[in-house]
């Protein structure tokens, strides 16, 4: 029997979904825990300021939805979820796979990185709770790279489902 | 010892560093008429464990309260031997007084060493030295034997504090941790300053001047040794071409301005860890910021127990952390 290179498209594209997931989610994961900590220190001397940790530790947990994200749409395009079965060739299982690399990627380092930025915004809200808005900044700087990742994996994903190769 | 191991800890210390005084404060407790009066805005402060503590009561259990916290925050304490491991020479040194005068003293021993001062007397007492770890063994039956034999109490506390200097130094280098480091090397050189210092007021000898000493990088103990053979105006011409050059002018003012000088000095190195989120260099700013804010409030409650004027005691004040 010979082997056909195309049978292996789906199993890139596949790859690719579960990479935008898994990274992603393993950098919001470890970026939630650490912010999680720190909020865990400021509310065990001062639990009034629950509210204002709460969010600056959730912050960069949002790359973890957008991993999610990438990789529902690239399931659907090849039809894993939703059916239709639509052919992917090695070629374009090869794009989808590059498409969902800058979720993954950036989804991971942006959330670990955000989480250092969450964490010092922290220690600002410990001592300065006015300071909360100003604060909350610093991460969301952080965020706009994660939101890039995630357009330009989304538009790759789509335009390589209009391919005809 | 990752980063992330810290961050709880940093956090809580960021709302505990909001309860630290600051130079108002301090203004404030001068603006007090009396000791007492002092005491009552301390308590206020939340200071002390009860409210009818004397001074002395008072400093003590805000000393234990950084240790206690440290305790809650730090699994391993043996981060912060560079800070504790003196007060285990300190702990040798009254165990071995303790034994030679063959008198029970109590209170002589200081709490929040790396090991217990029981262990220490009993090893003394025994002359079991090998119960002690290594960098107190081989010191501790050399100095007990000096005090033993020649009653020699500064050459005993001579030797003892030179490998206590020594080893507070390799700690600090030996941590990896930037801050330690440099608390190490700052520790040993401003000590050595007040070595040779010492010396030339008392006229020791160079024998003395180099028993004592105790390397390090920031300083050239053989240069500090012939400058204070020549004097002190020679230690301060040395001191020059060294990075304490700015410790002259503290030195020729009076020798309570070169102490300030060295405190404040530590203090403005630790000043960035107030935003730092990680590591452990932000609790050993803390707790040098807290030992920096005892000895503060002792000098001016003992200032204004004993009538000195405030400009005195504003002499002697140091900076704050926060």
């Amino acid at each position: 029997m010979k082997f056909d290179i195309n049978t292996l498209g789906i199993v890139l594209a596949l790859l690719g979904a579960v990479l935008a997931a898994l990274m992603a989610g393993i950098g919001s994961a470890i970026a939630v825990g650490m912010g999680g900590q720190a909020a865990a220190g400021v509310v065990t001397e001062d639990p009034g300021k629950f509210g204002k940790v709460l969010i600056l530790q959730l912050l960069p947990g949002t790359q973890g939805i957008y991993g999610l994200l990438i990789a529902f749409i690239t399931l659907t395009q090849i039809g894993v979820i939703g059916g239709g079965g639509a052919e992917v060739t090695f070629a374009k299982g090869l794009l989808y796979f590059a498409a969902c690399l800058p979720m993954a990627i950036v989804g991971y380092y942006s959330a670990v990185s955000q989480a250092k930025a969450s964490v010092g915004s922290i220690g600002v809200v410990a001592k300065r709770p006015e300071q909360f808005g100003k604060a909350m900044l610093f991460p969301i700087m952080v965020e706009t790279y994660a939101i890039f990742a995630l357009l330009i994996s989304i538009l790759a994903i789509t335009g390589v489902g209009n391919l005809n190769i | 010892m990752t980063e992330q191991q810290y961050t709880y800890a940093v956090a809580r210390i960021r709302s505990k560093e909001l309860s630290l005084l600051s130079k108002s404060d301090i203004e404030q407790l001068m603006n007090c008429k009396s000791e007492k009066e002092c005491l009552r805005l301390l308590t206020d402060k939340g200071w002390g464990k009860s409210e009818d503590e004397n001074a002395e009561q008072l400093l003590n259990a805000e000393h234990e309260k950084t240790w206690e916290l440290m305790h809650e925050l730090v699994e391993d304490m043996s981060v912060f031997h560079t800070f504790l491991i003196g007060n285990d020479f300190h702990n040798l040194k009254a165990a071995i007084k303790q034994v030679y005068m063959d008198s029970e003293i109590t209170d002589i021993y200081i709490s929040h060493g790396t090991i217990k001062p029981e262990l220490i007397y009993r090893a003394v007492k025994e002359h079991e030295f090998s119960q002690l770890p290594p960098h107190l063994s081989a010191c501790a039956e050399e100095a007990y034997q000096i005090q033993l034999h020649t009653g020699d109490s500064q050459l005993c506390d001579i030797i003892l504090d030179k490998v206590a200097l020594e080893t507070i130094y390799q700690e600090g280098k030996a941590s990896g941790n930037e801050l330690l480091s440099l608390y190490a090397e700052l520790k040993v050189a401003s000590s050595d300053i007040k070595i040779a210092l010492r010396s030339v007021k008392t006229g020791k000898d160079k024998n003395f001047i180099e028993r004592a000493l105790a390397e390090c990088e920031s300083l050239d103990i053989r240069k500090l040794t012939v400058a204070a053979l020549g004097g002190e105006e020679e230690i301060c011409n040395y001191l020059s071409t060294t990075d304490y050059a700015d410790a002259v002018s503290a030195l020729k003012e009076s020798p309570s301005a070169f102490e300030r000088w060295c405190d404040n000095l530590i203090i403005k190195h630790i000043r960035p860890q107030k935003s730092n989120p990680f590591t452990i260099s932000p609790l050993a700013a803390y707790i040098l910021a807290r030992e920096n804010e005892i000895k503060t409030v002792r000098i001016l409650l003992s200032g204004k127990r004993n009538d000195i004027s405030d400009d005195s005691i504003r002499e002697r004040l140091r900076e704050m952390y926060v």
